[in-house]
């Protein structure tokens, strides 16, 4: 079971809470400017990440405040919780995809996004 | 690949079978193939056998993180049904079912498949009119369903509380005849061994790192054992559709949650079909005897494969009320499955934005049932590509057209996307 701790009613039982979705998402200003692809990409594209996730949380049985969690998807272990409104702490992100192997093809240049680190370059 | 009959059984009895050979080989992957498939589950698996068996095309690999067998294919409740609500779910999951049909005979491999007929129960006046709308739009699209009525269901359901202080009101339910269940092992293995025997190579321990472009177009795959270049490559990744998209700079509208199921000790039969409720409870028994019980999703994103135990007394608490007499009955194990549940709660198949990268994901939590359909229709997809008709209307660009496919209600998945 999840401990969370609401930044306004301290650590409380996961059966409290409400889990919102993806933080940090952006309402467009101007939708009528947006094209359909644009639209559909605030609407329904998510990250969807394995690992750090950046979150928003209810706590519905309880002050009935949203705020923003950091959340480890595989180990569902808490990072951070902060409220509405302010900056994501600067977490390192955390890659769980196995390293390259070295059998590399010649004729191709190597893809730098493999030598990035993945969730943060999103 | 060596028949299984009763003679080869026969055969292997007289030498104390000691001489059964591997179901499939454990190949090194090649430098290059014509169609790379990320994810060795029961859609990667099914749309490799049709790629070589209904399209000539066998030069192909299937790479996978894990051990066949160790994703969704085998971490689910293996219910399969056809009564979707839209025209377009209809077809596609209804053209699954007749696959099921005959697969056993077609693979060689007993699938265990069990039309034992599904029940979907009302507990309200609203869910009532759900149901009946949907078997009014299944009967038009010519797929056999019908109502029944509580005292038939309390009849065929003798667990079930039909009283009428129930805390779950039984009012009337949907009967698929053709509906069932079979074992989910079988599957994989089943078409494992039917497309290894076809020339595909399966490797396993193999987990895909990056998605190469060359330009616009495909170049091949980065895995933890080299890169392969393909010419095509089709995610069919599940539960990792979003990581393994994310190479490839696409996003999806999925969203992966952990989905539970748990099991009983084997009890005599008295469960003779499949039931649903929208208590958020399904409930088979295996040919073991085992009470099979499906559970909902969880709320938040999770790629642990390992429900909460907040969920399990929630859904304990469920089934009690719906089966007050299994209080006594012992659970003896549960899992969890990564389920990549999409905006709609249907698939997304089809093209993408780089030429020659195809995707087959966003099954949700009703992939098990669609494995023979989805991998006829999506390898016919890939070998001409192009999507096959009964596939054409569930591309990523319903999303930009608004032409949603919503299955909530039939697919069970009842969370909000967020």
């Amino acid at each position: 079971m999840l401990l969370i701790t609401c930044p306004f009613c301290g650590p409380r039982d996961e059966s409290e809470f409400a889990c919102g979705g993806e933080a940090h998402i952006v309402r467009p200003a101007d939708p009528a400017a947006l094209t359909d692809a644009q639209w559909a990409d605030y609407l329904f594209m998510r990250k969807n990440v394995k690992g750090v996730h950046f979150e928003r949380w209810m706590h519905s049985h309880g002050c009935r405040r949203w705020f923003n969690a950091a959340r480890d998807t595989v180990t569902h272990q808490f990072l951070a919780f902060y409220k509405m409104g302010e900056q994501a702490p600067d977490i390192a992100p955390v890659s769980y995809t196995a390293r390259p192997a070295p059998r590399t093809d010649p004729a191709l240049p190597a893809d730098p996004a493999l030598h990035t680190d993945r969730e943060g370059a999103r | 690949m060596r028949r299984y009959s009763i003679w080869s059984l026969a055969r292997n009895a007289r030498g104390h079978h000691e001489g059964w050979t591997e179901a499939w080989r454990s190949p090194e992957p090649k430098p290059e193939y014509d169609v790379v498939i990320i994810g060795g589950g029961g859609h990667g698996l099914a749309t490799a056998y049709y790629l070589a068996a209904e399209h000539g095309i066998r030069n192909v690999a299937v790479v996978e993180r894990g051990w066949l067998g160790g994703g969704n294919v085998a971490r689910n409740t293996a219910i399969i049904r056809s009564n979707y609500l839209h025209d377009d779910s209809a077809f596609l999951y209804d053209k699954s079912l007749q696959l099921w049909r005959d697969l056993s005979g077609e693979l060689n491999f007993n699938t265990m498949f069990s039309p034992r007929g599904l029940i979907n129960l009302a507990h309200d006046k609203s869910g009532l009119v759900e149901l009946a709308r949907r078997v009014a739009a299944l009967r038009l699209n010519g797929i056999r369903v019908s109502m029944i009525a509580p005292e038939e269901i309390a009849r065929r359901i003798p667990a079930l509380d039909c009283s009428t202080r129930a805390a779950n009101p039984v009012l009337g339910g949907s009967w698929q005849e053709k509906a069932g269940i079979a074992r989910h092992d079988a599957v994989a293995w089943g078409y494992a061994r039917a497309a290894d025997s076809r020339g595909v190579d399966i490797v396993q321990n193999c987990e895909v790192v990056g998605i190469r472009r060359e330009g616009g177009r495909i170049a091949g795959v980065d895995t933890a054992r080299g890169f392969i270049r393909a010419r095509t490559v089709a995610i069919v990744a599940a539960g990792h559709s979003g990581v393994v998209a994310a190479m490839a700079g696409i996003r999806l509208p999925i969203a992966s949650h952990t989905m539970q199921a748990y099991v009983s000790e084997p009890l005599k039969p008295f469960a003779h079909t499949v039931v649903m409720s929208p208590a958020l409870v399904s409930l088979n028994q295996s040919d073991k005897g085992e009470i099979v019980i499906g559970m909902g999703t969880e709320e938040y994103n999770s790629y642990s494969q390992q429900g909460s135990l907040t969920h399990i007394e929630y859904v304990t608490q469920k089934m009690l009320e719906l089966y007050p007499s299994f209080s006594r009955i012992r659970m003896l194990r549960k899992w969890g499955g990564i389920v990549d549940v999409s905006a709609d709660a249907s698939p997304v198949i089809g093209k993408t934005p780089v030429e020659g990268l195809y995707l087959n994901v966003g099954w949700g939590t009703g992939g098990f049932k669609a494995i023979p359909g989805s991998g006829w229709t999506f390898a016919h997809t890939l070998a001409r590509g192009e999507p096959h008709p009964l596939v054409a209307p569930f591309g990523l660009e319903r999303f930009h057209s608004g032409r949603m496919i919503g299955e909530h209600g039939a697919s069970g998945s009842l969370e909000r996307y967020k």
